[in-house]
């Protein structure tokens, strides 16, 4: 029988293994822990484990499961809390208390759940891997189909319909094959489909600086690099609450357990900004803290994209939000580390870059598998963590170059309280030319044009502030005076949004066109009085200012009126300045 | 007690550090509690990795004397566990656990395990209650909340522990009804430092209601790593067990890293930046993640570890790692230390992400967030404006700029700075207000005009 031969940190080696494979999952020890095969050498083999190690001998017991590791895809994911290996932490808790046992086993999804399964094929169909069987109304806003599982295809014999269990049967095959409500899938190997598509519609988050200067394609990746406190996770949660996508899967990977709690906390009551339903009916959150088992936190980000791609086979819109992948690249190193393989930079292993290169290319916008019309897609959003702040590490260079769109968060910003501290200057959308098209039809035929106006201003103003450092503010020119005056309007009235805000929070589209369409005409009113030979201090101290700065604080329905009641009181302000 | 089932073995074959390395042993598991036998000493250890060959033990204390020939080593089948019972207030350990203060060993009334385990994050209660520390800097701009760990990051001969001996005396933990404990984990302490400490619990009264451990710098190095983890169980028994509101101070978490680093290096393990070890995050989340609040349960655990920044660099792994655990940093500042403030805390690398929870209307006051806001961005650039000044001289500065100038300076002198008075929330908003009223209102665009109208000059002393 195979045994434990050797126990350091998070790995044990276990021997008479040749009859098993590579990522096999097996119970470890009398308490069964779970853990998978990531090495084997003669028989062998090296096993991470995904609970704590500690109380393990040598001779205790390793029993082979003969699978891969998987996640179980069905009905009820939706709403769910798992941790990193999609146990249900709310089931944890109840069988097993406040506290997380080790060994400890529960149902990934309900057993015993009835679901309502309504059949969309006849019997004497033919179907193939991802041909929908039927669907499930999993909540008010998903409909859940239920797909033919992959490599299975056939004549359907039968199939059922009405008040199904996961367990049970939706169909059966000609050749005799079942088709479960539920089925499995590998974690580690990526779900077919029929080929990816270009990106080409934005996923709004409600962000301006982010839909306006950095948008992120639907299907597209996007890393948040941030030293701490510049505010990875808020930005993280702000888009998980806000992002137009149907469904949302959140891990926490190595992260804080009061900021888990929060978000556990908060989600449930949030509503959904454009369904009105909670938030908490489209999303799906993912655990596995800081001081819960390295190996694990390995596994979190698998689960996570697993899941998304089954959503994503469904024809959703997937959004992940991963937080942070630094925390998953450093599991990797310790579970190579103890591996004893070759360290490459900062110690992490050589293969940091194609692991997270393989993850990232997850993403994408598909023809969806045995259905080419239909179309899904996963877009990815990663946050990395640099040690020091300093972007040059291998996580940050290696994220870097997977990424469609960097949003590179700022310490200078964030002390001064500027949020989200996204660094205008730093940042890129690499897919703000095919986006392009998308803003000119569905916004405003001029938005590629009002934000090049807006990043020449932001652009002008920091080389104007770096002179002002040298010379002073009172000796610029007064031209110089009045750009400056509009990076200020466009950093404080358009970039800076509060997360907390009642109203600012979220920022539909429709209303990010307004506020920058009336900050564009003070900034060019501003301009034009200066020409028109007025004095540099009436021009600056204009009764609107704080009326422009503040109508981002104003509800949607009342911006129209808004802007009317600014422009009209600045061309009046003007006007009388002019007659004197 | 299992004692017969102890198994003896002199097999040691290689000493290196603190690590002793034994063959033909059965039965050991990791974690194992072990003891070794010295002709006039007991030396105690721990199982930290186990093969077919060789079994190895990390021990604690120093490794002086013990010989591959003689020494017995004893393998208790437990893992490290501490006797616990209320009668521990106003006790002090060693960093192993014994009673130094010459009084009687405990009556243990459980026995826990060190290494704690992992709260199961939806079990865990988002922390949102106001602790008043009475320090302005602190309540005012980087509120403290019950269950957070809020770490101080200091330099070398900065006042972090006349900090911390302040907040043990005036912080409001507990409401009325409730009861409070401090827990006190020192390591790698000086003798001075020690005393320090011990002084200051004693005098302001403090010590009745608190425990504290002690590792001293010239004790063992791996009881240093075990000291947090003696002091956070015992939290976790006041707290989780007892319903106590329990605050805890770890001094000084640097020492603790350097002491993992030593270990680490005797183990032959690859170095990870500056030396340190791979997992020092994970370690560390392991301390730091054991504050926090349950769901149903009354009692709370509050973390104020310091650290001391080597170098006054913050991009050391050490305060970079812990910033990436903790909810937030008080900084200590040179600059403001020699211009004698105290406490010379800068704001503006200062943060606590739980904040936001545990203030505005019925907390503290509705207008502090907006308040913290606009004095933080007020104080930055008037700061900035300082550098500016010096390279173009004051007079190039435009009226409002010399105004943020003037702010930064009254802030400075008239918020931070208090000495070791004990300043109430209400006051300490008072003053913010105060200090901003020098503005006009078209200045102030962090906070809301409502706010403005209600609370600037002073218009809201009820």
């Amino acid at each position: 029988m195979s045994s434990i031969i050797k126990v350091s940190g998070p790995t044990v080696q276990a021997s008479k293994m040749s009859d098993s494979f590579m990522y096999e999952v097996v119970r470890v020890g009398n308490e069964q822990l779970l853990g998978e095969i990531i090495l084997m050498r003669g028989d062998v083999a090296t096993i991470q484990v995904y609970e704590d190690t500690g109380g393990l001998k040598i001779g205790d017991p390793v029993k082979p499961l003969g699978e891969l590791m998987s996640v179980e895809l069905g009905p009820g994911l939706i709403g769910s809390i798992y941790d990193g290996i999609q146990r249900p932490l709310p089931v944890l808790a109840l069988e097993w208390g406040d506290f997380i046992q080790k060994g400890a086993t529960v149902h990934r999804l309900d057993p015993k759940r009835k679901w309502r399964f309504t059949p969309l094929v006849k019997d004497g169909d033919v179907v193939q891997t991802g041909t929908i069987l039927g669907t499930v109304q999993e909540t008010k806003r998903i409909a859940h189909k239920i797909m033919v599982p992959e490599k299975v295809s056939g004549k359907i014999k039968k199939i059922f319909s009405g008040e199904l269990t996961i367990r049970d049967t939706v169909a059966i095959l000609e050749s005799g094959e079942k088709i479960k409500l539920a089925q499995k899938s590998n974690i580690r190997e990526p779900r077919k489909t029929c080929g990816k598509l270009p990106h080409q519609v934005p996923m709004l988050t409600g962000q301006r600086v982010l839909d306006t200067l950095f948008p992120i394609a639907e299907g597209g990746t996007a890393i948040i690099p941030g030293g701490f406190g510049t505010g990875k996770t808020v930005l993280e949660q702000t888009i998980a609450k806000f992002a137009d996508a149907d469904v949302i899967v959140y891990v926490g990977c190595g992260e804080r357990g009061n900021e888990m709690a929060d978000v556990l906390h908060e989600f449930p009551e949030l509503k959904d900004p454009r369904y009105g339903s909670s938030l908490m009916e489209r999303t799906i959150l993912i655990a596995n803290t800081s001081n819960m088992p390295v190996a694990a936190r390995e596994a979190s980000i698998y689960t996570a994209i697993s899941i998304a791609e089954y959503y994503r086979d469904m024809g959703y819109r997937v959004a992940v939000m991963a937080d942070s992948t630094s925390r998953w690249a450093e599991a990797l190193r310790e579970i190579s580390s103890r591996l004893e393989e070759m360290p490459g930079e900062e110690g992490y292993p050589p293969y940091l870059a194609s692991r997270l290169g393989s993850f990232y290319e997850r993403s994408g916008r598909v023809r969806c598998s045995g259905r080419p019309l239909d179309i899904g897609s996963i877009t990815i959003i990663g946050a990395v963590s640099p040690p020091g702040g300093d972007f040059s590490e291998p996580v940050t260079q290696a994220s870097m170059r997977m990424a469609s769109t960097y949003w590179a968060l700022d310490y200078d910003l964030a002390h001064q309280r500027h949020f989200p501290a996204i660094n205008w200057l730093n940042s890129f959308s690499l897919s703000l030319s095919s986006l392009s098209s998308w803003y000119i039809e569905n916004l405003d035929e001029h938005w590629v044009e009002m934000v090049a106006d807006m990043n020449l201003i932001l652009q002008r103003e920091t080389e104007l502030l770096e002179m002002v450092k040298i010379v002073g503010l009172d000796a610029m020119g007064e031209s110089e005076r009045i750009e400056l005056e509009a990076g200020m309007i466009i950093r404080e009235g358009f970039l800076r949004q509060s997360s907390y805000h009642e109203t600012d929070a979220y920022c539909s589209m429709e209303k990010q066109r307004k506020l920058l369409s009336l900050q564009l005409f003070y900034v060019s009113s501003l301009r034009d009085a200066l020409q028109n030979g007025l004095q540099l201090e009436e021009i600056l101290d204009t009764p609107v200012k704080e009326s422009v700065i503040r109508l981002k604080e104003v509800r949607d329905s009342e911006i129209d009126s808004g802007v009317e009641q600014i422009e009209a009181e600045l061309k009046a302000y003007f006007r009388k300045r002019l007659g004197k | 007690m299992k004692d017969l089932l102890v198994r003896e073995y002199r097999s040691i074959f290689t000493i290196k550090g603190p690590l002793i390395f034994l063959k033909d042993v059965s039965g050991a598991f990791l974690g194992d509690f072990v003891e070794i036998e010295l002709d006039d000493e007991l030396k105690y250890g721990q199982v930290i990795e186990l093969s077919e060959s060789f079994t190895v033990v990390q021990v604690f204390g120093t490794t002086g004397k013990i010989s591959p020939g003689s020494t017995r080593v004893r393998f208790r089948e437990e893992v490290v566990k501490i006797d616990l019972s209320p009668t521990m207030l106003g006790r002090i350990f060693s960093g192993g656990g014994k009673a130094i203060d010459g009084g009687e060993p405990i009556a243990p009334r459980v026995r826990r395990d060190v290494h704690g385990a992992c709260v199961n994050p939806f079990r865990r209660e988002p922390p949102r209650d106001f602790i008043q520390t009475g320090i302005s800097v602190i309540d005012g701009m980087n509120t403290l909340v019950r269950g957070q760990k809020l770490p101080i990051f200091s330099g070398a001969g900065l006042p972090a522990n006349e900090i911390v001996s302040q907040i043990i005396k005036n912080a409001r933990v507990a409401d009325k009804d409730e009861k409070f404990a401090i827990v006190f984990a020192g390591m790698g302490l000086t003798s001075r430092e020690a005393d320090f400490f011990i002084d200051s619990f004693r005098f302001s009264g403090a010590l009745e209601h608190s425990v504290i451990f002690l590792n001293k710098a010239d004790d063992a190095v791996i009881e240093n790593l075990l000291t947090p983890r003696f002091a956070l169980t015992t939290a976790e028994y006041f707290a989780f067990e007892l319903g106590m509101q329990v605050l805890v101070i770890l001094s000084d978490i640097t020492h603790y890293c350097n002491a993992l680093r030593e270990v680490a290096s005797s183990k032959d393990e690859v170095p990870g930046r500056r030396g340190y070890p791979g997992y020092m995050y994970t370690d560390l989340a392991g301390i730091y993640e054991r504050a926090g609040r349950i769901k149903s349960l009354p009692g709370s655990i509050t973390q104020l570890p310091i650290l001391t920044m080597p170098d006054d660099d913050i991009t050391h792994p050490i305060p970079d790692l812990t910033g990436y655990i903790t909810e937030g940093q008080i900084v200590i500042d040179r600059a403001l230390h020699r211009k004698g403030v105290f406490p010379p805390i800068n704001v503006l690398p200062s943060l606590s992400r739980l904040m936001g929870k545990g203030i505005g209307a019925g907390r503290t006051r509705e207008d502090h967030r907006q308040l913290s806001d606009q004095i933080y961005m007020c104080y930055a650039k008037g700061v900035e404006q300082r550098s500016v000044a010096a390279v173009i001289g004051e007079d190039g500065l435009t009226e409002i700029d010399r105004l943020y100038m003037k702010f930064a300076d009254e802030f400075e002198s008239g918020f931070i700075d208090q000495g070791i008075i004990d300043r109430g929330i209400i006051q300490t908003l008072e003053i913010g207000w105060r200090l901003l009223s020098i503005f006009p209102s078209s200045e102030l665009v962090r906070i809301n005009r409502e706010i403005i109208e209600k609370y600037k000059n002073g218009k809201n002393n009820e």
